[in-house]
């Protein structure tokens, strides 16, 4: 000590170095054999999890098809305004027709018809028909008549004023999709009535997810009680039921639900059979959102009962059984001493099961019909059917800030801390 | 009659098996009068903890009755039984404060909230943590004596007139524990409450009861005072679990008027007093306390040859172990004071005691 302090400045180890080097040196071996050890999954998450998320915000906004396919017609357009109520002039028609002509010979114009078909029907056709014919287009007449001769939707002031809105590189257009709306001539504004759907399919999945989730734990906290206090042979024996439907593929076990609930199926066979339903009543419990909620907790259940099990494990006994010698009844020692000690895994359960339901796929997928479908039925759809990657994209992001809003708002109101997965 | 009134708490046949194989308890006969602290003291599995269970309702008799005031209980749940408990682990609830801790059998009973803050704060006060830093916090705050003195105030915040304990102070460090110790002896004197206290350290039971029940698988022992426990036990189990204690075994070969003439392996004859043996030409086991050794004194009446084979010097007195009749096991204390001269390791001296110090056990 007397040695220490006669010294001053930093204190050196036994070779002379400052001791804080020689600590640092001793430890960046350690961290780089503890990062070496975690490179493959780190790699891996990375490859297929931060990466795909990355690209999917990307693609959301994404918008390089318009400038890039039509850039002199973009640059052409700047000084025509949108709002005037005539189509643009000859000079605008000329740099389409040039655009057109090298994207005939890249075979691009397609592609930029699907796209902007999405912010206008119509826009596809337009653009097969004009690229088929703009190679035969005189240079020096009257460019206006000859395209509105190809189509009249050239004379529409309308089609160019969804060009000049989507001719910059990024886009909000996806987006304002995905809340059922769009970009009018007038700024952002609703779509009509019958063309909207995703708001309507969010608000669904938030709430056929909060029922599933509410079912779960219903039914999942008395089995994990079960298991948490049953002596341990009987108690095994539960968790081998309970890990079973982990076996089973998901798609048989989906397919089963079918199996039972449909209209002719056994559940309805037994209770036409002993009386309960007249046989031209029988109950509609598949394909729509009957099916849905009652495959699904089925299905994410376990995902529940676990991490219960795994909190009511650690609780031990004596505390119910101090309740009681206190005066407590069953029920009171359960609610006020046993209850508030399993929340940890309720929280960590339904955030569990909520995440995993919000963005199912495969269930309501086979037994949803068209009322028990989920946000990510339709994310799927764009993304293998109608090929809208963008509105895909987007979908997809809107249900990533959901999920993280909600988390959010559950870390205020319960505290990530009360989360324990055993 | 009049007996049965006098006991406050009654085990009467009372067996218990957890398995249907083996009985756990076996036979229980105990009568408890109120206002006693009773000690149930045994090596670990022997049953003390099943017995506390089966009182506090939490395990059900195989078969026999248990009472309590008078009044069978066998088929009471325990809440309705309103007996104070500690457990071992203190089972303090960690979601609650040591207020909502001490509030809680108040509440459940009902009580005012005026009336629930009195009592919780004179409970409080009555273990010494009164003080207004310790109602709020958290028992994963607090020490782990802290702990303690909550959960036997929790346990007598509702004035029970019984309270249990199970190895209350089996996590606590040797000082602190002597010092709950003395606080429960004197919280029992205080309160008059009856104490059924669990434990397998003599020398808590020793300090603390009034009497103590020695189990030893699932049968009590002895039943008595910690004096007469120590001082006169009645079977070797008790003589050798008790305190130290030198054992000689033997043959008995005379028996007369509570003196038995015991023939030792070491081919020597003693006498001894007949305690628990059955009769000439039965073995017996020969149990003599340390200190009641006497070294060198020609007026014993038991006169043996010992050999010194270890001393050990423990300033107040020193202990030694001798070889006696074929043992090298036999410790004798001999007190520091002049009388004494030194003995030397090797060195064979002549050693005896009182026949009445001697006590004839069963064979173990
Ligand atoms: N719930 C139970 N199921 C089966 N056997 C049990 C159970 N509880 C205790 N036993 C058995 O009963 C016997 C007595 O146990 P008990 O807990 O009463 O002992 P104890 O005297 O309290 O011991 P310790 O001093 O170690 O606490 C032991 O052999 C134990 O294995
Ligand atoms: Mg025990």
């Amino acid at each position: 000590m007397a040695n220490g302090d006669s010294v001053s400045g930093p204190i050196l180890a036994a070779d002379g170095r400052p001791l804080r080097q020689s600590l640092a040196r001793a430890l960046r071996l350690q961290k780089l054999r503890a990062l070496m050890l975690i490179a493959p999954l780190l790699i891996f998450i990375l490859v297929t999890f931060a990466a795909p998320i990355a690209d999917m915000l990307f693609r959301s906004v994404e918008n390089a098809i318009v400038p890039n396919t039509l850039p002199l017609t973009v640059a052409a357009l700047e000084d025509w305004d949108d709002a005037s109520g005539q189509p643009p002039g000859e000079k605008v028609f000329a740099a389409l027709r040039q655009d057109l002509l090298a994207a005939v010979a890249a075979k691009a114009h397609t592609k930029l018809g699907s796209r902007l078909n999405y912010e206008q029907t119509g826009v596809a056709s337009l653009l097969r028909k004009t690229g088929r014919r703009v190679k035969r287009m005189e240079e020096d007449g009257d460019l206006a008549a000859q395209f509105a001769k190809i189509h009249k939707s050239w004379a529409d002031p309308e089609t160019w004023a969804t060009i000049k809105r989507f001719s910059s590189a990024y886009t909000s257009g996806y987006f304002l999709n995905a809340v059922d709306a769009k970009l009018g001539a007038t700024g952002i504004e609703a779509r009509p009535e019958n063309e909207r759907i995703y708001i309507f399919l969010f608000e669904r999945t938030l709430l056929l997810s909060v029922v599933i989730t509410v079912a779960c734990l219903l039914i999942g906290y008395p089995v994990a009680f079960l298991l948490a206090t049953l002596p341990m042979r009987t108690s095994n024996m539960l968790m081998i039921l309970v890990l079973l439907p982990f076996w089973t593929s998901l798609l048989v076990r989906t397919s089963a639900w079918k199996v039972l609930l449909q209209q002719q199926g056994v559940i309805n066979d037994t209770l036409v059979f002993i009386g309960l339903v007249a046989d031209d009543g029988r109950l509609a419990m598949i394909n729509n959102q009957t099916g849905t909620i009652i495959a699904m907790t089925h299905i994410l259940l376990p995902f529940m009962i676990l991490p219960l099990y795994s909190v009511m494990r650690t609780i031990p006994p004596s505390y119910m059984r101090a309740a009681k010698s206190l005066g407590a009844t069953d029920w009171t020692a359960f609610w006020r001493v046993y209850f508030p000690q399993s929340v940890p895994g309720i929280g960590a359960g339904s955030i569990l099961v909520f995440i995993l339901a919000i963005g199912y796929y495969i269930t309501p997928e086979l037994v949803g019909g068209t009322s028990g479908t989920f946000i990510s039925n339709r994310i799927a759809y764009h993304i293998s059917s109608s090929l809208n990657w963008g509105l895909a994209a987007a979908l997809g992001v809107i249900l990533l800030v959901v999920v993280l809003v909600l988390y959010w708002l559950y870390d205020r109101i319960v505290g990530i801390d009360n989360v324990k997965l055993g | 009659m009049t007996d049965r009134d006098r006991a406050f708490v009654a085990f009467d046949g009372v067996q218990k098996s957890y398995d249907g194989e083996t009985l756990v308890v076996k036979n229980l006969n105990l009568e408890i009068a109120r206002g006693e602290f009773l000690t149930m003291l045994g090596p670990s599995g022997s049953g003390k903890t099943t017995c506390l269970m089966m009182l506090a309702g939490f395990e059900v008799a195989t078969h026999g009755q248990i009472s309590l005031g008078g009044r069978p209980i066998n088929n009471i749940p325990p809440h309705k039984r309103g007996i104070g408990m500690v457990f071992q682990n203190y089972a303090l609830f960690p979601h609650m404060t040591v207020a909502e801790n001490l509030a809680f059998p108040l509440q459940v009973r009902r009580m005012s909230r005026t009336e629930v803050q009195e009592k919780v704060q004179r409970a409080l006060d009555m273990v010494q943590m009164g003080g207004t830093e310790f109602a709020g916090r958290r028992p994963a705050q607090l020490s782990g004596g802290q702990q303690q003195r909550v959960a036997l105030a929790r346990a007598l915040v509702f004035e029970p007139d019984l309270v249990l304990m199970d190895e209350p102070l089996g996590a606590l460090d040797k000082q602190l524990r002597e010092h709950m110790q003395y606080e429960i002896k004197h919280l029992h004197e205080r309160l008059g409450v009856t104490v059924v206290y669990v434990t397998h350290d003599q020398s808590e039971a020793l300090t603390m009861s009034d009497r103590i029940a020695v189990f030893n698988d699932g049968v009590i022992q002895q039943l008595a005072t910690p004096e007469d426990l120590y001082e006169r036990p009645e079977n070797a189990f008790v003589a050798q679990f008790i305190g130290e204690n030198n054992k000689l075994d033997g043959m008995v070969t005379a028996f007369a008027d509570k003196e038995a003439r015991v023939h030792l392996d070491g081919a020597e004859e003693i006498g001894a007093l007949a305690v628990n043996c059955q009769g000439v030409g039965f073995r017996t086991m020969l149990s003599i306390r340390p200190e009641r050794v006497l070294i060198a004194e020609p007026s014993a009446p038991n006169q043996l040859q010992g050999r010194v084979v270890e001393l050990i010097y423990l300033g107040d007195h020193i202990r030694c172990r001798m070889e006696v009749a074929g043992r090298d096991d036999f410790i004798v204390k001999i007190p520091n004071s002049a009388k004494h001269s030194m003995l030397r390791v090797g060195e064979t001296t002549p050693i005896g005691w009182l026949t009445n110090d001697c006590r004839a056990l069963d064979a173990a």
